[in-house]
């Protein structure tokens, strides 16, 4: 937290100087995240993923999400002369230190401020990525996504398309973008845009979990990705989790989900920030309601996995989606439409979303606005129970 | 303490080569290396396009194609500029620029396929007609977003510098941007020009000031001098030019590209003044918002073919055999490639799918399962017999 009013103040100051309460002394659910004990992050190089694919005991480094964003950008920067990284304040670092150093190492060519204007990032970006070039965008909070919008839905999703045969498109950009909530970050350094973006065709929409994740995903839009790829870091994670991160490159697949828990009982899916309030839900039904909870990390928004959610969902028969932005057509109504329409016969309960409700996300009320474990927790009890 | 009044100002002047009888004004110009070949096939692009103009405005008042937009009054702009630039220069355009394409190459073939969205068109019939776009001559395809591609521009530009960088190319590129002064009021050209600036990206931007926004005049779009005064305020080179004036616009254009090379790369500005003489589109009724004897009063007064076909004349290079001669094959040219391209069948049905991502998407497939599925059960609602292969476009892998 501390990190993130440093890292704002630049854009809302005066920043005036409060403190936070945790817990309540009472609460059994709503318990901060000990991110040093949470089994979602590997905190043993032996507790990597097997998904990662790597070789016999890799090498690891303890990372924490915005470093393992800064050496996933150091190594595509490295490898293909044709990336470049910029945005408001990217090369002293950026404001959440994403960017710390590389334009040091690689030049000011290739790593560098622009003017603010968030629809002259994403234009100047998908120019550069049109042209061959793979440029790594950065907007400063996902909530100044919004004057860049037509760049990115009218042009960068559209390229490709009416480019017909001629084969150009703005395949080669990634627009990077802290979202969701910390705390404190009121109406414009809170929100969760995703599913403006995932009603876009053209666009791929990813929010890693953590720095694994951060790093092998990030790679793989940056270096393999022929779609432009929204990537959304939850800025809350940046310094509160910490792993084993493999030192060498990998590629995680975009468009795959991946199962964080088994279960058989219930699947709960969601993405970014929320699955470690899930996890910590899921552990809490497990031993008090005796309920084995399935926890499907979404991984990519859109275009989204769908076979391994119902997949899950045919075997368990009751689901719930989880996320912080608005419940409203948000990525949850999508994903439970889709279920009740493909896995229908198999379903025992009705598809449950807990998620930020239908306001604004006002500086006061985070609490009691985005999902909490106990929010989360109700929702796997009454959809058990239904 | 003194505010700077900008009315107290003197205007940008307008830089002009010849008058509008064409006669030549600036001494300097007959120094310059121009072939007398080269400048009839200006004048022979600039009739084709103001010829392709009156056959498709009038095809698509036939209902023939959907829209159309003229360039009446602005090819001189869009040819001359265009014939300033090198072939491997990249050009971002806004959809008055149809001289661009012919001056660069576009065919009456490419011009017409694209116009009614037939199986050749390169768009695959999914743009509107003249959003025209060629990878073979630089020309990123034309989008309807107004100013959308000025920061793409100032971005592309950017691209070719690192990679010719890299790559110690001897012959460096430069990226020619187009668009209207409607268009500069947009956020995306105030964002263009100050990035372009600041990043030293070696773009020529090309404003056409045309007198109007469909039915709004340049009194309701800006206060200042014109777009060129932004110029200088961004700290980008700029100038004010004769759009109607074809060696203007070329020489001025020439300098432009030779500046935006200089000291690394760097952005410069042309304003090029011109009225349109036409309605804004197929869809707008111009004498709904100005006079009819205004439009006709420029149309006899000046424009940029009768100027450059004085100047010719006056060289003894052209006549009026000549003129009928160039008239009539352009026409038959235009008139075969038309015939052609209204004969054509329309893309498959397949690529209302392809193209949004690299690859189709599971669900993307499974919704092209599903048209087919409905087309096989209600085959008298669809008409599959105009499209490329029918209803085997549709049978995809799984």
């Amino acid at each position: 937290m501390q990190a993130l009013r440093q890292a704002i103040r630049p854009r809302i100051f005066p920043l005036f100087v409060r403190h936070y309460s945790s817990a309540l002394p009472s609460a059994k659910l709503n318990i901060p995240t000990d991110f040093s004990t949470t089994p979602i992050l590997a905190h043993a190089a032996s507790a990597l993923p097997d998904s990662l694919s790597l070789g016999p005991s890799p090498r690891t480094t303890r990372q924490n999400l915005y470093q393992s964003i800064n050496s996933a950008l150091s190594y595509a920067l490295r490898t293909d002369e044709s990336v470049i990284v910029f945005g408001e304040d990217v090369a002293f670092g950026g404001v959440f230190r994403c960017s710390g150093g590389l334009a040091a190492e690689f030049g000011t060519e290739r790593v560098f401020n622009t003017p603010l204007s968030e629809q002259g990032i994403a234009g100047f970006a998908i120019g550069a990525a049109a042209q061959g070039l793979k440029p790594v965008a950065e907007i400063q909070f996902a909530d100044y996504v919004y004057p860049a919008f037509d760049q990115l839905v009218n042009e960068a999703a559209k390229y490709r398309y009416r480019e017909g045969s001629l084969g150009r498109s703005a395949g080669g950009l990634v627009v990077r973008m802290p979202c969701g909530g910390v705390g404190h970050g009121g109406l414009y350094h809170t929100q969760s845009p995703e599913s403006l973006f995932t009603h876009i065709p053209g666009l791929i929409v990813v929010v890693p979990r953590s720095p694994i994740q951060a790093k092998g995903l990030l790679l793989t839009a940056i270096l393999k990705s022929k779609d432009p790829v929204l990537f959304m870091e939850p800025k809350t994670l940046y310094r509160a989790t910490v792993e084993h991160v493999p030192e060498e490159p990998y590629f995680l697949p975009l468009s795959k989900a991946e199962i964080l828990h088994t279960g058989t009982d219930l699947t709960v899916i969601s993405y970014g920030a929320p699955l470690y309030k899930c996890m910590s839900a899921i552990e809490t039904a497990e031993q008090q309601l005796g309920a084995s909870v399935e926890l499907i990390d979404l991984r990519t928004i859109y275009p989204w996995d769908r076979e391994t959610v119902m997949e899950s969902v045919k075997k368990t028969g009751r689901c719930m989606v989880v996320h912080e932005s608005m419940v409203n057509a948000g990525v949850g109504a999508e994903v439970a439409a889709a279920i009740q329409n493909d896995v229908f016969l198999h379903l025992e309960a009705p598809v449950r979303r807990v998620a930020g409700w239908s306001t604004h996300t006002g500086l006061e009320f985070e609490t009691f606005n985005l999902p909490d474990v106990a929010r989360i927790y109700d929702a796997i009890k009454q959809t058990i129970e239904y | 303490m003194d505010f700077i009044h900008p009315a107290e100002n003197t205007a940008i002047p307008t830089y002009r080569v010849m008058d509008s009888d064409g006669v030549i004004l600036d001494p300097s110009h007959e120094s310059q290396d121009l072939k007398p070949e080269d400048i009839l096939t200006w004048y022979k692009n600039m009739v084709s396009v103001s010829i392709m103009d009156i056959i498709m405005f009038d095809a698509q008042r036939q209902g023939r194609i959907p829209f159309y937009m003229v360039s009446a009054g602005e090819e001189g702009i869009a040819v001359g500029s265009a014939a300033a630039l090198n072939a491997s220069d990249v050009i971002f355009s806004q959809y008055r620029e149809a001289g661009v394409f012919k001056q660069r190459g576009f065919s009456s073939a490419d011009f017409m396929n694209q116009l009614f969205a037939n199986k050749h068109d390169s768009g695959r019939g999914r743009n509107m007609p003249v959003h025209y776009g060629s990878k073979e001559l630089n020309i990123h395809t034309i989008s309807s977003p107004l100013a959308t591609q000025i920061p793409h521009a100032a971005g592309a530009a950017y691209a070719l510098k690192l990679q010719d960088t890299q790559a110690g190319a001897k012959d460096k590129r430069i990226v020619a941007c187009y668009f209207g002064e409607g268009a500069a009021s947009e956020g995306d050209f105030h964002a263009a020009l100050n990035i372009a600036a600041t990043r030293a990206c070696p773009v020529v931007f090309i404003c056409r000031n045309n007198g109007f926004a469909i039915s709004t005049p340049t009194l309701e779009q800006y206060r200042g001098d014109g777009i060129a005064s932004r110029g200088i305020g961004y700290g980008i080179e700029t100038i004010r030019v004769d759009g109607n004036d074809i060696f203007a616009v070329h020489k001025v254009t020439k300098e432009a590209r030779r500046l935006a090379l200089q000291d690394g790369g760097k952005p410069v500005l042309i304003e090029a003044m011109s009225y349109r003489v036409s309605h804004h589109s197929t869809s707008d009724d111009s004498f709904a918002y100005r006079a009819k004897v205004e439009v006709e009063d420029w149309k006899r007064r000046d424009n940029p073919i009768t100027r450059l076909r004085k100047w010719m004349e006056r060289k003894g290079l052209w006549d009026e055999g000549k003129e009928r001669e160039l008239r009539s094959t352009s026409r038959k040219d235009l008139l075969k490639a038309f015939n052609e391209a209204e004969g054509a069948t329309k893309p498959a049905l397949e690529f209302l799918f392809r193209d949004v991502y690299e690859v189709l998407t599971e669900e993307q497939k499974s919704q092209i399962n599903e048209l087919r599925d409905i087309i096989e059960r209600y085959p008298e609602e669809y008409d599959l017999s105009v499209h490329d292969r029918g209803i085997e476009s549709l049978k995809i892998d799984k």
